[in-house]
């Protein structure tokens, strides 16, 4: 009877709320990936902070904090989404320290110039951006709303990275250079993002009938590659793929898959940067317990003088 | 003769109101810079928003002040020339600001000295006859209220928190406190400025100021260290060792490509 009433709120395109009944599963399974989606934003927060210190110019550093800012906020809302499932945030961030949950792939590699910041923000925000457009649509209410303030703030971070390597692109020698370094290497990483193959990828049937998930990974990953080649091309930039071609007969273009045997690596932890991101989280968290446990002692103690 | 770390300092070059903007500017600038590094290392991620936030009004506060330096002193140079092009030694920042972060009590420590500082004297300076400045510091004061609020807060609880996190606080207090009479000190420019109506003498906010911090010390049931003030002299531009690496982390982009467009 349950499980009915769930199906049908689902087949029709309503949401299911924290408190209606839903399966284990899609339970699990929401609890699986909002909370990957919260740790990579707190993750992703240490590449593009790399920055922060050496931004060449005020108006730069400023936008640079807002958005690593903006990022810890993404954590802190989707954090919150998860926890409508009956998680809490301590468990989740206990979760990923332990390596028991995942984070994006993409935050493994290293921002070694400044273009790395306009690389990210172009092509990263932008396939993060391809991806989660959908979940704002997604069958479960908290996510899906959630979504839609982070969406609009994405763009923004797409825009900002796009007119970084818009100027570095238009700048002198080196600082093309500088450009079109941090697009070669970035490219193939963003490409990754979308996944595995439909054919390879182990979640995406059922997280698409329960409308969590909208559309396969190949699909948002050409969606990804017709939006960005129009782009490079205003940029003045290369995308590093020979292969890239109009397909008129498909209507899109052609493109050389990722190796996902790279994106295999990273995913298991033999990425460039997988231990370090976790060693510095790690410290973040060791480093701050005697804040928390201050912050939480004193409101004890109010409590306690409030009651007498 | 004296050593010049102790000589009466050289005339500045600038315009006075220029001098004077640069020095705030300078304040703001640094300690921005301070509060950024934690961005992605806080002890918790409301802690990562709130010190972006603080770090991102002094950064603000920061151009606008330098700006306006570079517009009085009429050389052509703009906040990016005056942020990344100056040396060290042509930095005039208060020492307080360029301390490392240190750990969460430092950094909580030095917040309550200089946003407590800082809001009097923005307040003062609201009134400035200096019509910019005067436009600067009324807005910047209603950001300076809540970064007096958060390291007021934070005080209380590490101070009344653990027997841990009061000895941590109290040790941030200890690192902070011999930088405090700097906050304080008059020279020749602030007092043509005070007495022209343009700037605040930063000695009037003294007692005020004592008694604010007084205050959430004592409710936070901890105490103002006994510590010998430092040797001081960040406005004549000397400098802790602190500062010329950060400038270093700082500048390095900017200057590795001479006169381009970020």
């Amino acid at each position: 009877m349950l499980q009915l009433e769930f199906d049908e709120r689902v087949a029709a395109d309503d949401r299911v709320e924290p408190r209606d009944w839903m399966p284990d599963a899609y339970r699990s399974t929401l609890i699986r990936q909002i909370a990957q989606h919260a740790h990579s934003e707190i993750i992703g927060m240490q590449p593009e902070g790399n920055w922060i210190t050496r931004a060449p110019s005020l108006k730069r550093k400023a936008i640079l904090i807002a958005k690593v800012q903006d990022e810890a906020g993404h954590g802190l809302y989707l954090y919150s989404a998860a926890e409508t499932l009956g998680v809490d945030r301590d468990e989740l961030v206990e979760l990923l320290l332990a390596g028991r949950q995942k984070y994006s792939s993409i935050f493994n590699y290293p921002t070694l110039t400044w273009a790395d910041i306009g690389a990210i923000g172009w092509l990263v925000d932008g396939a993060a951006i391809t991806n989660q457009v959908p979940l704002c649509r997604c069958s479960y209410g908290p996510y899906a709303r959630a979504m839609v303030r982070i969406c609009k703030e994405e763009s923004f971070h797409q825009r900002q990275g796009f007119e970084i390597l818009y100027t570095l692109g238009h700048g002198t020698p080196g600082q093309k250079a500088m450009a079109q370094d941090a697009v070669d290497r970035w490219w193939w990483p963003s490409l990754m993002m979308f996944g595995p193959p439909d054919a390879a990828s182990t979640h995406t049937g059922q997280s698409t009938a329960w409308k969590i998930k909208r559309f396969g990974n190949d699909e948002l990953r050409q969606r990804f590659v017709d939006m960005t080649v129009p782009q490079a091309d205003a940029l003045g930039l290369a995308l590093p793929d020979d292969g890239i071609a109009w397909n008129a007969e498909r209507g899109h273009y052609d493109f050389t898959e990722p190796d996902y045997a790279e994106l295999t690596a990273v995913i298991e932890g033999n990425g460039p940067c997988n231990a370090e991101r976790i060693a510095v989280r790690r410290a973040a968290h060791e480093d701050g317990a005697w804040v928390r446990e201050a912050a939480a002692a004193y409101a004890a103690k109010r409590a306690g003088r409030e009651a007498a | 003769m004296r050593s010049p770390f102790f000589a009466t300092p050289p005339a500045t070059t600038m315009p006075d109101a220029a001098a004077y903007a640069l020095r705030l500017g300078d304040d703001a600038l640094v300690l921005s810079h301070r509060l950024a590094e934690w961005v992605a290392h806080a002890p918790e991620l409301e802690e990562d928003v709130a010190l972006a936030n603080i770090s991102l009004d002094l950064l603000g506060q920061a151009r606008a002040l330098l700006a306006y330096a570079g517009a009085v002193e009429g050389a052509g140079r703009d906040e990016d020339a005056l942020a990344y092009l100056r040396d060290d030694r042509a930095f005039t920042n208060m020492q307080l600001v360029e301390l490392p972060r240190g750990d969460f009590g430092l950094t909580i420590a030095r917040q309550l000295l200089f946003s407590t500082y800082q809001r009097m004297l923005y307040a003062r300076l609201a009134a400035s006859s200096d019509e910019t400045l005067a436009g600067i510091a009324a807005k910047a004061e209603k950001e300076v209220a809540y970064h007096v609020d958060h390291a007021t807060q934070w005080t209380l609880r590490l101070g009344e928190g653990t027997a841990g996190s009061h000895a941590r606080m109290r040790a941030g207090l200890v690192a902070v406190w011999p930088y405090a009479d700097e906050l304080f000190e008059a020279d020749p420019l602030t007092d043509r400025l005070a007495a022209e109506g343009v700037g605040v003498d930063p000695s009037c906010l003294r007692g005020e100021w004592d008694a604010a911090v007084d205050g959430v010390l004592r409710e936070a049931t901890l105490e103002r260290p006994e510590v010998r003030p430092a040797a001081g002299g960040g406005r004549r531009g000397l400098h802790t060792e602190h500062l010329g690496h950060l400038l270093a982390e700082m500048q390095s982009l900017h200057r590795a490509h001479p006169g381009v467009t970020w």
